[in-house]
C-alpha cells in the first residue's frame, strides 16, 4: 500500500505520523488519512479541497502535478511526502 | 480595572498583566506563528486567531491559563459551478476580526475574503452567513491593498439587541443587518473617497472604511478611521460626518471609542498613504473628547523623534472602565495608558510586529 509522510513541522499543531492507506490516487491516499486524521485536513488542503498554495506534496521524489484535484496515480509501493514549501521570515 | 492585557503578534500571542502597578508579559504561546486576532471573552475564554503561511488560518481557545485547544475554523461551503467568474476565493484566508455576540457562546468571525461566520458554541463550529456571501453587490467588493480579497474587519453588535450588526468592510462600506444576519443592506451616506474617479466617490460601496467602533453605552453612536479621513455617525451608520478637526493627519487604521462617553474617541495618525509612518517622526494619540469638533494631541511618554510606528486597525484597544487603552505597533512598540491617554508607558518587551490588542472584557 502507498505509504504517507508528513513533515514534521506539522507536529507542533498536532500529531501526523507516518502511514499506510489503500488508495490509486493522490486524492485518495489523503482522504484515507483524513478518515483516521480529520484535524490534518484543514492544515493541507483548501475551503474547496486544493493543495494549500505553500504546502507540496511529492510522490516517489516528484511534485504532484494535479494540486486541485489531486488525481495523481498512486501505486502500491509508493511514497508519498507532504511538507511545506520553504516560505516566510 | 481590567489587569490583563492580550497581544496577537507576528510571531506569537501574548499576555501582559498588571502586577505591583506595572504591565509585564505574564505568558506567551504561539511563538513563531503570525496571530491576526485575539479576544478575551466576557466568559473568561481567550481566542487566538492564527494565520499560519504553509497550514491556513487556525482558531486557538484557552479556557483557563495553560489550557489551550484548538477550535474549528470557519470554511467555506463547495463553490457552485455558476459562480465560475466570482472575483474572491471561496476559502479563508485569513480570521481578521472575532467580536463576542451578546449571547453566551456566540462568536462573529469577520474574514478574509469577506465571509462573515457566526458560532452559537464558542467557536467549535461554525457557519457562513450566506445571505451576506451570496449577495450580488459582494462582487463590487474590493481586494484589501490591492490584493484579491476584500475582508471585514469590523463587527459591531448592539448590546441591546444582538440581531443589530453592523459591520465594516475593506473595502465596501457599512452593512447592516437587524435580524441577526438573514438580510443585509449597505448603510453609508456621508462618507467621500477622494482617490475615486468623480463620479464614483460618494459611492457607498467604494468606502474604504479602515476600522468601526462603537460606544457601548450609545450603540448609534459610531466612530470610523476611514482610509480618507475619520468620521462618525450619530445614527447608527446611516449617514456620517468628517470630523476635519483631526490632528496631525486624518489618515490612519485605528480608532477606539469610550465605552460610556459617546463624545470621546482616540485615534493614531499617520502619513498618509504611500508612506504610512507618523507626521515629523513623533508617534501621537488624538483624543477628541467633544464628539469631534476639536482634538487634542497627546504625547506624554510617547517617542517625540524618529519614531517610524504604525499602528494596525486592530491594536489600539480601550478596556471597560475607558480610563485604561493601550496600542501596540509594526515594529513591536507597546504603550498603555492608564489615564484615559494623556500620560503612557511602556512595558518591559520588545515585541514583534503587532496586529491586534485586546483588553479582558469586563
Amino acid at each position: 500500500m502507498p505509504k504517507v509522510s508528513f513533515t514534521p513541522a506539522l507536529e507542533r499543531f498536532l500529531s501526523a505520523p507516518s502511514v499506510e492507506v489503500r488508495a490509486a490516487t493522490l486524492g485518495e491516499a489523503l482522504a484515507a488519512v483524513f478518515t483516521s486524521k480529520p484535524a490534518l485536513r484543514g492544515y493541507l488542503l483548501d475551503d474547496q479541497g486544493a493543495l494549500r498554495r505553500h504546502v507540496v506534496v511529492y510522490v516517489n521524489g516528484w511534485p504532484a502535478k494535479d494540486r486541485t484535484q489531486l488525481s495523481d496515480p498512486v501505486s502500491p509501493r509508493d511514497e508519498i511526502y507532504v511538507f511545506q514549501a520553504l516560505t516566510g521570515g | 480595572m481590567v489587569d490583563r492585557l492580550h497581544v496577537g503578534t507576528r510571531k506569537g500571542w501574548f499576555e501582559l498583566a498588571r502586577r505591583s502597578g506595572d504591565w509585564e508579559v505574564s505568558d506567551c504561546r504561539f511563538l513563531g506563528d503570525p496571530v491576526s486576532a485575539v479576544l478575551a471573552d466576557g466568559d473568561g475564554a481567550v481566542y487566538a486567531a492564527l494565520d499560519l503561511g504553509h497550514f491556513g488560518a487556525k482558531l486557538w481557545r484557552r479556557d483557563r491559563p495553560g489550557a489551550w485547544s484548538e477550535c474549528a475554523v470557519p470554511v467555506f461551503p463547495t463553490k457552485p459551478d455558476d459562480a465560475g467568474d466570482d472575483p474572491h476565493p471561496w476559502s479563508l484566508g485569513k480570521i481578521w476580526v472575532l467580536e463576542p455576540g451578546g449571547i453566551p457562546g456566540r462568536l462573529w468571525a469577520g474574514t478574509m475574503p469577506g465571509g462573515l461566520f457566526r458560532s452559537d458554541d464558542g467557536g467549535r463550529s461554525w457557519s457562513l452567513v450566506e445571505a451576506l456571501w451570496r449577495m450580488p453587490e459582494r462582487r463590487q467588493w474590493a481586494g484589501v491593498a490591492g490584493g484579491e480579497q476584500p475582508g471585514i474587519n469590523s463587527v459591531l453588535v448592539d448590546p441591546r439587541n444582538p440581531q443589530d450588526i453592523r459591520i465594516g468592510v475593506s473595502t465596501a462600506g457599512v452593512w447592516a443587518s437587524t435580524d441577526g444576519g438573514a438580510s443585509w443592506r449597505i448603510i453609508n451616506r456621508g462618507m467621500h473617497a477622494e482617490y475615486m474617479p468623480p463620479e464614483r466617490r460618494e459611492d457607498p460601496i467604494v468606502q474604504d472604511v479602515h476600522r468601526l467602533v462603537s460606544c457601548a453605552a450609545r450603540p448609534e453612536v459610531i466612530w470610523c478611521q476611514h482610509h480618507n479621513g475619520v468620521f462618525r455617525s450619530e445614527d447608527a451608520g446611516a449617514t456620517w460626518r468628517e470630523l476635519a478637526a483631526i490632528r496631525p493627519s486624518k489618515f490612519g487604521f485605528a480608532v477606539a471609542a469610550h465605552p460610556h462617553d459617546p463624545d470621546t474617541a482616540w485615534f493614531v495618525p499617520a502619513i498618509k498613504d504611500e508612506r504610512r509612518i507618523p507626521v515629523d517622526g513623533r508617534l501621537v494619540v488624538a483624543r477628541t473628547r467633544d464628539a469631534g469638533r476639536s482634538f487634542e494631541v497627546l504625547t506624554e511618554g510617547l517617542p517625540k523623534r524618529h519614531a517610524y510606528d504604525l499602528v494596525w486597525r486592530h491594536a489600539l484597544a480601550v478596556d471597560p472602565s475607558g480610563e485604561q487603552l493601550a496600542f501596540g505597533s509594526t515594529t513591536g512598540g507597546l504603550w498603555i495608558s492608564e489615564d484615559g491617554g494623556k500620560s503612557w508607558t511602556m512595558p518591559d518587551a520588545r515585541l514583534p510586529p503587532i496586529a491586534a490588542v485586546r483588553f479582558a472584557e469586563a
